[in-house]
């Protein structure tokens, strides 16, 4: 919300600096985002007469002598069209800075030093301004707009700054207004933040007018009363379709808006100043001098003032004449009712529309306006019916029409103008700020803010400004009192009433972290990736069309293609970031993400999704297999329990080097090396090793661990070196050396040999075998016992020899 | 005589072996040679019978000084063989101290994580409990149990992704603050960590990104309360000396509102790039819990007051550690996660 410090002083004495009210206006809940010198990249230029002006023979040039007063007279080169003797210009003394422009002189190219040169061999001490060299056209200062020089008044003094004189020491404040305050979205809406914090008094505009007595009728009718709860509708005749003062295109220019002509720049004046959008018919175009206010037919079409053509809906609030929509519900109006050079007679809208109609409307066509910007946010019946009253006035004052008494205004089952009353105590405030404010700087603050105060004892009987639609409870008012009365006065207390409670993670939450923990002591870093990806990197992992995979939750919105689908697994992006990695010229790597997925019940979703929380895993560049499984196994270890991993098939993982990990006969999760065609398809460059656990699963086989006794007597080891046929698998010769001695605690393998040493088909497996006494001491000669049996075991059912 | 000219030379020989000493090994080997079972002196002693009887006890003495003689003079010189192999292997083992250190590579926990576990270890110590929501959230419990019914600007604020007709992704998680004063009374003090989502992506917003939520509900609680919290959070995690400063602002499910600043741990207030110039740093919004919230939940608000409040974990996490650009937080890159080893 933009507003000028020279408009805000139409309502406001401000004595303080532009600077101190930017904090004023912070304090009390207005940030302003950015507050700006009209002028900020003009300085050093002055007042200049032109004394003497010759023409230099064969160029279009003049050298002039310019008289700046105190500043001295000085030489200049002048190419400008219009540069004559006796006039008075802006003059850029050397040192000054103004607008550099192009070779058209209009198009600004940054902003450039003036030194002291030579024009045609001709010394030239400065430099004669346009209004475009200073920022300035002909909106904000009379002629500027002139390619040429800028034509100063005779009664400027020399040697004055011009800043003053062409209004570029104003200032604009770029002002936050936080969405419960669409009051604020107007220069008096802010000022009259600033009439309460600087303590004065608000100075409202006129919205007084003359009307004369005419016969015409105008109708209207509303048919939706939810969407529009008023409109108001006045008529204006003998319009005198002309420029408008200056006084209000420089308002309008300040604001960035173009002035259009005195009846269109009311209605946008009326929008800035009030916050109340406004309209103008040409009455002529208007059948039957009828409006109605309806819903849109499915179908029906629109072209709006900026000749776009828009088909509606029966959710888009359109204005009718007798029999064709005139205007889109505020935001814009029709072309064909647009106001004319030749317009002699005007209907002015001025309406509250609900918002999230035009919020809706707005989006849904992509049309937006300052309009509906203001009717999003929310307008106000009290501002709506003095807004048409300011517009009329204004209509009278610059004399562009005629205000007749007709007038029609239509409050419907959905007005409300009734004046609001609200009860407080004032201990109650105090409680929930946990200060002590007087109660007579309640009062204060609150008359301030127009509230009428009516004080009897603790209690505030309060009537609200009729323009705040934002206060419903005490706590409203409390907030009111502290963003006035000052948030330093808050100072910090301890819950001084407040129970003793336990905090601190829950039991599942510390597991989570203990599993975070074990993985970065693994060496793993953990990652965050988007909770969506693109359906696309679904099928880059191959995944078949009826797999699970597939029954994905669709965002409706996305914000791109990539980021569409809610993930069902993690892998893909686990792979995305190993080749993101890569791509990087990190060639190796491991990383972890514990993240959820979202398993719908039925699509499209009509209830809540599962969401199930997944471990991923992904190790890229040297690391095989097992250096995965190794992780994978001491968290097996961490829950106290055991994974085992039974070759398996996933349709993304390398057919031979892959396995379901399986805990106590459930499967949890799968683990692998990324299938060599699809590194290759992404070109990775570098084999992945890949992992993914569904963490409840997984927990859900934790084991409370407990402390068992230490065997009382030693345990007892041998190394078996076993030749074994090729095809045997480690766990298959593991599983036989447990269960053929009961004593056996714990098998390792630590050796695997296949080369010429051995027979071909065959494998050397070496194993270190512990076994464990129970209730009396292992001597050699049981344990050669035992390493006898299992041999035999070896030999009987897999053909297993000792080395 | 003949026994003690013996004695004598085997004193001699002794003396002269003990110079040719060069390590433990030879040592052994020289000692066996003379105190052995079948060494020298052992060898005297069973040349006793040959002597007369009478003589033999007072041969028997003085071969036994003999042994002894020669036990303490292979102790003083085994002293000195061991004192000059301890030298010699200290010399051998001795290394370049400045070789680079053998590490077992630690990884690192995301950022994010750092940051939650830090708040969760500060405010669980005031006695909040953590509380996680999902992450999908229908309309009821995102939006219009936190006050901001359908036709509200305020849902503006937070452009959500929608699923499904009722169904989006939490802007906010405020939506668990609902669940949890649904399922319990107070006294109510509660952390809410999780990943929350908004339409948004440019350097300093991701459509995805953490907040932590805090709610405090029981008897007389005060806007002083939450300042006096904020304060404690603001010295914990940005360093003593730090303050905090409240100002006015908005939420639909907070009354009064505010934004709260903390004093910039850069340049102590003074005013430098990080603080833009202000001395203040945005860290998070928060305020009084509204009446309509508390009353959607079944709480008396005339009984209970609260406050609430919420911060974007990576926006903590970029002011701590000086991230520029939040995309980093999200892009698994090792070199930049790397850093977070410590």
């Amino acid at each position: 919300m933009k507003a000028p410090l020279s408009w805000l002083k139409d309502y406001v004495d401000i004595d303080v600096s532009a600077q101190e009210l930017e904090e004023k206006l912070f304090s009390c809940g207005f940030e302003v985002e950015e507050l700006t010198e009209v002028g900020k990249d003009i300085s050093g230029v002055y007042v200049g007469e032109v004394t003497e002006c010759e023409p230099v023979e064969g160029t279009h040039l003049h050298v002039c002598k310019v008289d700046c007063g105190e500043k001295g007279v000085f030489q200049i080169c002048c190419g400008a069209d219009n540069v004559a003797k006796g006039i008075k210009a802006p003059v850029a003394l050397e040192g000054a800075t103004v607008y550099a422009t192009a070779k058209d002189h209009v198009t600004v190219e940054g902003v450039m030093t003036i030194k002291k040169g030579k024009l045609r061999g001709i010394e030239s001490f400065g430099m004669l301004c346009s209004g475009v060299e200073l920022g300035v056209n002909g909106d904000m200062f009379e002629g500027a707009d002139y390619n040429g020089l800028l034509i100063l008044p005779s009664s400027c003094k020399n040697g004055e700054d011009v800043k003053p004189i062409l209004g570029l020491d104003d200032y604009i404040f770029d002002i936050s207004v936080t969405a419960n305050r669409p009051d604020c979205q107007s220069i008096l809406g802010i000022a009259r933040e600033v009439a309460a914090v600087l303590k004065k008094p608000l100075k409202e505009p006129r919205i007084d007018y003359k009307t004369v007595p005419d016969g015409r009728k105008v109708k209207v009718t509303i048919t939706a009363p939810d969407l529009c709860p008023r409109y108001i509708a006045h008529y204006v005749k003998d319009i005198k379709i002309a420029p408008s003062p200056m006084w209000l295109r420089r308002r309008l220019a300040l604001c960035g808006l173009r002035s259009i002509s005195n009846v269109v720049d009311i209605t946008n004046f009326v929008l800035l100043e009030m916050g109340q959008p406004m309209h103008a018919f040409d009455l002529d175009t208007i059948e039957g001098s009828e409006i109605v206010v309806r819903r849109a037919h499915n179908g029906e079409k629109i072209v709006t003032l900026d000749e776009k053509e828009f088909t509606l809906s029966h959710d888009n609030l359109v204005i009718c004449d007798g029999s064709k929509p005139a205007a889109l519900a505020g935001i814009m109006g029709g072309l064909n009712t647009e106001i004319k050079d030749t317009t002699g007679e005007v209907l002015f809208e001025a309406a509250k529309f609900a918002r999230d109609s035009v919020r809706k409307t707005s989006r849904a066509l992509g049309q937006h306006s300052d309009s509906s910007a203001i009717f999003e946010k929310g307008t106000n019946e009290y501002t709506t019916e003095r807004a048409m009253k300011r517009a009329l006035h204004l209509i009278d004052e610059l004399g562009c029409g005629t205000v007749t008494d007709v007038c029609a205004d239509v409050a419907t089952e959905y007005s409300d103008t009734s004046v609001k009353h609200l009860a407080v105590s004032v201990q109650k405030i105090n409680a929930l700020l946990g200060i002590e404010v007087p109660a007579a700087t309640i009062r204060e603050i609150l008359e301030s803010l127009n509230f009428g105060v009516t004080m009897s004892g603790d209690c505030l009987e309060l009537t609200l400004p009729p323009y705040r639609d934002d206060i419903f409870a005490y706590p409203d008012i409390a907030e009111e009192v502290i963003r006035m009365y000052g948030y330093e006065h808050i100072h910090g207390t301890f819950m001084p009433t407040a129970k003793v409670t336990n905090g601190g993670w829950n039991e599942e939450q510390r597991a989570l972290n203990k599993l975070r923990a074990l993985l970065v002591s693994e060496g793993l870093y953990e990652i965050s990736n988007y909770s969506f990806y693109s359906e696309k990197d679904i099928d880059m992992l191959r995944i078949p069309d009826d797999a699970p995979e597939r029954k994905f939750i669709k965002v409706l919105n996305p914000i791109s293609e990539e980021l569409a689908v809610m993930r069902t697994f993690l892998a893909p992006s686990m792979v995305n970031t190993m080749l993101r990695n890569l791509k990087r010229g990190n060639y190796e790597g491991g990383e972890f993400e514990i993240a959820k997925v979202y398993v719908p019940k039925s699509l499209p979703i009509n209830s809540f999704p599962e969401e199930r929380m997944k471990l991923c895993i992904g190790l890229w560049g040297s690391a095989n297999f097992f250096d995965l499984k190794g992780i994978v196994e001491n968290i097996a270890d961490s829950l106290n329990t055991k994974f085992e991993f039974v070759a398996g098939k996933t349709t993304f993982l390398h057919p031979g080097i892959t396995a379901d990990i399986m805990c106590e006969g459930e499967k949890i999760g799968y683990i692998g090396s990324v299938d060599p065609a699809i590194i290759e398809a992404i070109a990775a460059e570098r084999p992945m090793m890949l992992a993914e656990l569904d963490y409840e699963l997984m927990q859900k086989h934790a084991k409370a661990f407990k402390y068992s006794p230490l065997p009382k007597y030693p345990e007892a080891q041998r190394d078996l070196a076993l030749i074994a046929d090729a095809g045997l698998t480690c766990a298959q010769i593991e599983n036989e050396i447990y269960s053929a001695c009961k004593y056996v605690s714990e098998v390792k393998l630590f050796d695997v040999y296949i080369g010429n040493q051995i027979e071909s088909g065959k494998k050397s497996m070496a194993y270190n075998v512990t076994f464990t006494p129970k209730d009396e001491p292992l001597s050699g000669e049981k344990v050669d016992g035992f390493v006898k049996k299992i041999l035999a075991n070896l030999k009987f059912k897999f053909g297993i020899t000792l080395r | 005589m003949e026994n003690m000219r013996e004695i004598e030379e085997i004193k001699a020989k002794i003396e002269e072996a003990v110079k040719d000493i060069k390590s433990s090994a030879t040592m052994r080997e020289i000692k066996m040679k003379f105190l052995g079972k079948a060494g020298e002196i052992s060898a005297l002693m069973k040349k006793l019978k040959e002597i007369p009887p009478e003589e033999r006890p007072a041969m028997g003495k003085v071969i036994n000084a003999l042994r002894e003689w020669a036990e303490k003079r292979f102790d003083e010189f085994e002293d000195v063989v061991k004192a000059a192999e301890l030298g010699q292997r200290y010399e051998k083992e001795k290394i370049d101290v400045t070789l680079p250190g053998k590490q077992r590579k630690k990884g690192a926990f995301h950022p994010d994580t750092l940051i939650i576990d830090e708040l969760v270890s500060v405010f669980s110590g005031m006695g909040f409990e953590i509380y996680e929501g999902p992450e999908i959230e229908n309309d009821y419990y995102n939006f219009t149990a936190l006050n901001t019914p359908k036709d509200h600007p305020a849902r503006d604020m937070q452009d959500t992704f929608y699923l499904g007709a009722d169904y989006l992704l939490r802007t906010q998680t405020s939506a668990g603050q609902i669940r949890v004063m649904e399922n319990k009374k107070p006294p109510i003090k509660i952390l809410s960590p999780g990943k929350v989502y908004r339409f948004d992506d440019d350097a300093t917003h991701s459509p995805m990104f953490s907040q932590m939520e805090g709610l405090v509900v029981d008897k007389g609680i005060t806007l002083c309360d939450l300042k006096g919290m904020l304060d404690e959070f603001a010295r914990k995690v940005f360093g003593d000396g730090i303050k905090t400063r409240l100002r006015p602002s908005y939420f639909p499910f907070t009354e009064p509102s505010v934004e709260v600043d903390v004093s910039c741990f850069e340049c102590g207030g003074k005013g430098c790039k990080l603080c833009k110039g202000t001395g203040w740093i945005e860290v998070l919004g928060a305020g009084m819990v509204n009446r309509a919230v508390l009353q959607n939940c079944g709480i008396d608000p005339d009984e209970y007051t609260g406050f609430a409040f919420g911060m974007g974990i990576e926006r903590i996490a970029m002011l701590k550690y000086g991230i520029n650009n939040m995309k980093l937080l999200f892009e698994g890159d090792v070199r930049f996660l790397k850093q977070f080893r410590s």
